[in-house]
């Protein structure tokens, strides 16, 4: 064998896919990766040390802008929090709402996954076809709440605004076609031989150290471990709904794909129910102009966001905004596992990796 | 119409004997001529390659494409390049800047030189050379030279990386790039790319040899660095690999050579498996573009289509599968012509 030298590529953090500002440090050998490092904080924007200078009604558009890919439910997490720390009740139209958008959010963040795998895999058609489909939910959210990625739409106790009329034909027809979007995802882009190729037994993620790195989510789900917060930590009536957790078993790139391929279907399951369940009736509960929480309470809200476990940790101290805010970031925990699966692969599959990781910087940079 | 070019180089060759230039003066004249106009022509035809791709892609995505500057966008391509020539030179400063500057031209130069071989009708092969498929190969594995000076020159790890891959890949696929022609040059006999057409006028050679066409196909895609091949280049790993740090008109040179290569590659494979100029009706020429240009599309289906390959696997897919595929294909086409030479007799 050739004695050869190593050397450090700098992957980012100006990057065609690292997907916002993440910068990966690997120590190569050739084309195979010997390390591989993580730095992040590139996107820093200090959301928590803001929350602490905002009431709490102002601090959801920041929450909103945590993971802008599924922006709902970060907001619908930070409100959660939020109740639980005063004990404002919200109804029962407002909870099956919230299912809706959050489920909403869930499928548009999965269909930016699977293009962004594409397009990191240079099928740069796959992303196209995504990003169409992912633009009707756009525009659902916009007939919403009048905002198309960033809609602030949740509301401590509530949702700023009922679902208007021409949002049901729109949501039905959205869900009729998403056996059709699925199949055709699943001919241009997982069917394809060569993203097979390049996918499967690639950054093999064995439960084991999923759990002993804190995975959550898709990631986790799709290393055999069928775990969602939805089904453990009943929250937002999601024992109502009859659906099933998507678990994949062997852990690899091409399995934290089907997951989120399967995990779109049963989102659209979940908001079909949701659609007939829902109830007439108010939107917002009863909510006191001024929210001041009792001097130290302090507050642990968590739910299955599209990345994984999203967290609020809330304390009080009795005034109208919260004494400290710490955000559990799933992309920022699941990020941590990129050197493990990575390390023995190519340089190809780090892209690969980052793009199945599914982070988003604003999320796990704050 | 048939031979309106063959026609009007013999009346200006006449001409300019008229004028008193000697046999030899007016040939070298009429060669400078020929080659300006293959030099604009190719540059031309980049130009609308590059909208049509445009066009294409957005077609296949669901886009528009462009659409702004003239009918269909056509003159968006011309803008392109306008602001291209009109760029600021940046040749950072850590740079071997003689082979740097040199690279884009060897490029250029090394794709336009391929064009001296295809006929490009009746009679229109710049230079009727008779070991013409021999000249085309070994002048298109000169690229990777072109690559591998970009790449050494840039003092760039990406860049680096770009050049050492593509020059694995172009050993990797000369082989089986050459190997699968093996099987038209054993029925035809000869290298002259005019010979081989003259020998389709019966029988295309797709239908002759459909395994050498696949495998030429696929490896001559690796050796243009198109997708799934574009290794090279692999935007989404290596940034723009070998040209990472090219920019304004160097950049572009790379660009035109690379669809200069393609129109190229295209334009051997139509003559040397669909019979070339040959076709009913319409002049000999336009037989040569509507060919060149189908096959070109089937070039950008294939890129829009796919995802990248890994480089080991593009190395096995080679080694594995279409050397030995292409050694097989020359060893039945060996026996098949034996087997035909004694039912003859």
């Amino acid at each position: 064998m050739f004695k050869t030298d190593r050397y450090i590529i700098n992957i980012g953090p100006q990057h065609p896919s690292t997907h916002g500002g993440l910068h990966v440090e690997a120590v190569m050998d050739g084309e195979e990766v010997v390390d591989v490092m993580v730095h992040l904080g590139y996107v820093h924007r200090s959301v928590e040390k803001i929350a602490e200078s905002r009431t709490y009604p102002q601090f959801i558009p920041y929450a909103a802008r945590l993971d802008y890919m599924a922006t709902n439910l970060p907001a619908w997490g930070y409100v959660g929090a939020v109740e639980k720390l005063t004990g404002v009740a919200v109804p029962e139209r407002a909870q099956y709402i919230r299912v809706i958008m959050g489920e909403l959010s869930r499928i548009a963040s999965h269909m930016m996954f699977v293009g962004s795998l594409a397009i990191d895999l240079a099928a740069t058609t796959g992303l196209l076809y995504c990003l169409r489909d992912r633009e009707r939910i756009m525009d659902m959210f916009e007939m919403t709440s009048g905002q198309r990625l960033l809609s602030a739409y949740m509301r401590i106790g509530g949702v700023s605004h009922d679902l208007p009329e021409e949002f049901f034909p729109a949501i039905r027809s959205f869900l009729a076609d998403v056996p059709r979007m699925l199949d055709e995802y699943n001919g241009l882009i997982t069917g394809n031989e060569i993203l097979q190729a390049r996918c499967s037994g690639i950054g093999v993620l064995d439960p084991e150290t999923a759990i002993a790195y804190g995975v959550t989510g898709p990631n986790l789900r799709a290393s055999g471990i069928g775990y969602d917060l939805r089904r453990a930590d009943l929250y937002g009536f999601y024992d109502r709904f009859d659906f099933e957790v998507a678990v994949a078993q062997k852990g690899d790139c091409l399995a934290r794909l089907l997951v989120r391929l399967e995990e779109i279907q049963q989102s659209a399951k979940i908001i079909g129910q949701a659609l007939e369940q829902m109830p007439e009736g108010e939107i917002l509960g009863k909510v006191p102009k001024v929210l001041k929480p009792e001097k130290g309470r302090e507050v642990y809200h968590r739910i299955e966001s599209a990345k994984g476990e999203l967290g609020y940790y809330l304390v009080s101290d009795g005034t109208e905004k919260p004494a400290r805010l710490h955000v559990r970031a799933p992309s920022f925990i699941n990020l941590m596992v990129l050197p493990v699966i990575s390390r023995g692969g190519k340089l190809q599959d780090i892209i690969a990796n980052i793009a199945t990781l599914d982070p988003v910087l604003g999320e796990s940079d704050r | 119409m048939e031979n309106l070019f063959v026609n009007l180089a013999r009346a200006l060759s006449v001409w300019l004997q008229h004028l008193g230039l000697s046999p030899f003066g007016s040939d070298l004249l009429l060669l400078v001529l020929q080659w300006t106009a293959i030099i604009l022509i190719i540059t031309l035809n980049v130009l609308i390659l590059v909208w049509l791709e445009r066009k294409i892609s957005g077609f296949m995505q669901e886009r528009l494409g462009p659409n702004r500057l003239g009918p269909f966008g056509c003159f968006q391509t011309i803008a392109d390049t306008l602001k291209l020539l009109t760029k600021e030179d940046i040749i950072p400063s850590q740079t071997d800047r003689l082979i740097f500057k040199t690279a884009p031209m060897f490029f250029i130069i090394v794709s336009v030189l391929l064009y001296a071989v295809i006929p490009m009708g009746r009679d229109m092969a710049v230079v009727d050379l008779n070991v013409g498929l021999f000249y085309f190969i070994s002048v298109g594995s000169l690229t990777t030279i072109a690559i591998l000076m970009a790449g050494w020159a840039s003092n760039n790890k990406w860049s680096l990386l770009g050049a050492m891959r593509s020059v694995a890949q172009m050993i990797s696929y000369e082989i089986p790039l050459a190997f699968s022609l093996l099987g038209v040059v054993m029925i035809t006999g000869s290298l002259n790319l005019s010979a081989i057409v003259a020998a389709q006028s019966h029988i295309w050679f797709i239908i002759l040899q459909p395994v050498a066409f696949v495998t030429f196909f696929i490896a001559a895609t690796a050796e243009l660095n198109r997708g799934p091949f574009d290794m090279p280049e692999a935007e989404q790993e290596l940034t723009a690999g070998a040209f990472t740090e090219y920019s304004g008109m160097r950049w572009a040179l790379f660009f035109l050579a690379e669809y200069t290569n393609l129109a190229a590659v295209s334009a051997l494979a139509a003559t040397l498996f669909f019979g070339g100029w040959q076709g009913p009706l319409l002049p000999s020429w336009i037989w040569i573009i509507i060919k060149t240009y189908l096959i070109m599309l089937v070039f950008m289906w294939l890129k829009w289509t796919f995802p990248r390959i890994r480089m080991d696997h593009l190395m096995s897919l080679s080694w594995k599968v279409l050397i030995p595929v292409s050694l097989l294909n020359i060893l039945v086409t060996g026996v098949g012509i034996e087997i035909f030479k004694g039912m003859r007799w």
